[in-house]
């Protein structure tokens, strides 16, 4: 039943996967740092800063991801010439894309930042602006310890949507699962059994994922 | 405790993977074998984004030489044009669209394999086709070898760009994108060297007027296509009423007229008409 999973070679189906995995961790650190810059942007007092944020935040978050990353590959690349250092076309790919989920999960990472941030008591930032720390030192020291500790389930929320969403990237032709998965489909013949391992495979990544990342917000929830 | 949460999990895993893809089994829909029109429609699949062969027109027209082949099929059955009803079957929904009973027939680039040979049945085949390759018309490129290096572009996951992948040349850098109009723009830009898939295709966007003249077929044959309809397995009276219609169309000349209608502006060297039955592999 599953014999022709071996028929792979290029990519088999574990580096698949394993392209999948690379993708959803360059991705998530990526956008963990410009979604925590973002959100700094947005309770910062500049005003500039803050619009900046706010316009950015609202624009990509309602682009379908599909666009941001077929744009990347046919406007950015193919049309601006921008080569993301490399001319190798599958590297190329996987930077683009890298470069499009992290401009795009970055808004949702903001977000949950942002409403983290504000179950921090304003009490302690006036607090640290009294002992005469700077805007950046009181979000540094201060608020974003404890912001982060209490938005770690949301985090992971955007966390395992962002590992679905590395699908997206088979449009432009980097080697991940969905774009192994469109192969085997076009030789097999057998939607639903490829369907389901690939299905299958996805929630092998997540579920654990999830697990870990709740047990870690509870434990690290700021009792108050 | 903690056991039985991990256990939970596990079975929720499960059915989670056995859900996402349980739809459309294969209970198959109603087999109404008999292909008599008297006023009722016949659906047929076909492509909605292959100039050339299977083309859906802003204007909601359909043309191209699938469709051609399948109005003349469905003539025989006894459909007039006006009893067809055109519908979209993506590769990768081909098999299942008629073991539920979607679809009578598809005429879709319909490649004849022996994985879906256990799916479905085919007539046919009506046309050979290769798999070549589209470069501009002042392109030095005249063989495979000649890839290797260069930038080419094939559609996500197609056979074709597996074959450029495993065989024809590993070394040349492939582009996998969604369509091929978007390998067509990428290579009229100047930022691809070639695209590939099947002539036949290829000539059908070559064709298009907004291309005309500056593109060229290099005419390798790197590989065989058998085009089929294919049809509900079991269905064997519609398979060999479509095998009957194929062969007609052949001799009185209707197949000649369509080829040349579709493929004509763009150089195309066709095969000649297949025998029904004969699949080059």
């Amino acid at each position: 039943m599953f014999d022709f999973l071996s028929d792979y070679d290029n990519p088999t189906l574990l580096g698949a996967f394993w392209v999948t995995v690379q993708l959803t961790v360059f991705s998530a650190v990526g956008s963990l740092i410009w979604g925590t810059l973002l959100a700094a942007m947005r309770v910062s007092p500049v005003p500039l800063m803050r619009g900046f944020g706010t316009a950015y935040v609202n624009l990509v978050r309602n682009i379908p991801l599909t666009v941001i990353i077929v744009f990347t590959s046919l406007g950015l690349a193919n049309i601006f010439g921008v080569t993301m250092g490399t001319e190798e076309l599958k590297v190329r790919a996987f930077r683009l894309a890298v470069l499009g989920l992290v401009a795009y999960t970055a808004a949702f990472v903001c977000e949950a930042i942002r409403s983290g941030i504000n179950t921090v008591p304003v009490g302690q930032a006036e607090a640290a602006r009294a002992i005469g720390l700077s805007f950046s030192q009181v979000l540094r020291l201060v608020v974003l310890p404890q912001a982060f500790r209490s938005v770690i389930g949301p985090l992971a929320n955007v966390l395992i949507a962002l590992t679905k969403n590395t699908t997206v990237a088979a449009a432009i032709g980097v080697a991940e699962a969905a774009l192994l998965m469109k192969e085997m489909i076009e030789n097999e013949a057998q939607t639903l059994l490829i369907g389901a391992v690939f299905a299958f495979g996805f929630v092998v990544l997540t579920l654990p994922t999830g697990l870990f990342l709740g047990w870690l917000s509870k434990r690290l929830a700021v009792k108050r | 405790m903690k056991l039985r949460k991990v256990s939970a999990a596990a079975a929720t895993a499960l059915v989670l993977a056995l859900t996402a893809t349980a739809c459309g089994g294969d209970d198959g829909g109603d087999s109404n074998g008999s292909g008599s029109g008297g006023g009722d429609k016949i659906k047929i699949g076909i492509k909605y984004d292959q100039p050339g062969l299977g083309l859906k027109e802003p204007d909601g027209s359909f043309s191209g030489f699938d469709v051609d082949v399948a109005t003349y099929v469905a003539k025989e059955l006894g459909y007039e044009p006006n009893q067809i009803e055109w519908v979209e079957t993506k590769s990768a929904d081909r098999e299942n669209a008629l073991s539920r009973g979607d679809v009578k027939m598809i005429a879709a680039t319909y490649s004849i394999t022996d994985e879906r040979k256990q799916k479905v049945d085919f007539a046919g085949p009506y046309l050979l086709a290769h798999q070549d390759l589209l470069v501009k018309a002042d392109s030095d490129i005249k063989e495979g070898t000649d890839l290797n290096g260069k930038k080419l572009c094939s559609v996500t996951g197609s056979t074709s760009a597996q074959n450029v992948k495993n065989e024809i040349a590993p070394k040349a850098q492939l582009q996998e994108l969604g369509g091929y109009s978007e390998c067509i723009a990428g290579l009229q830009s100047g930022a691809l060297d070639a695209v590939t898939t099947d002539d036949a295709i290829l000539a059908g966007f070559a064709a298009q007027d907004q291309y005309k003249g500056q593109f060229k077929l290099t005419g390798l044959k790197l590989s065989n296509e058998n085009y089929g309809i294919g049809v509900k397995k079991g269905a064997t009276e519609t398979l060999n009423k479509i095998n009957d219609a194929l062969e007609k169309m052949v001799s009185d000349g209707a197949w000649d007229t369509a080829v040349e209608d579709n493929f004509g502006p763009a150089n195309y060297k066709n095969e000649e008409a297949p025998k029904i039955g004969q699949i080059v592999q």
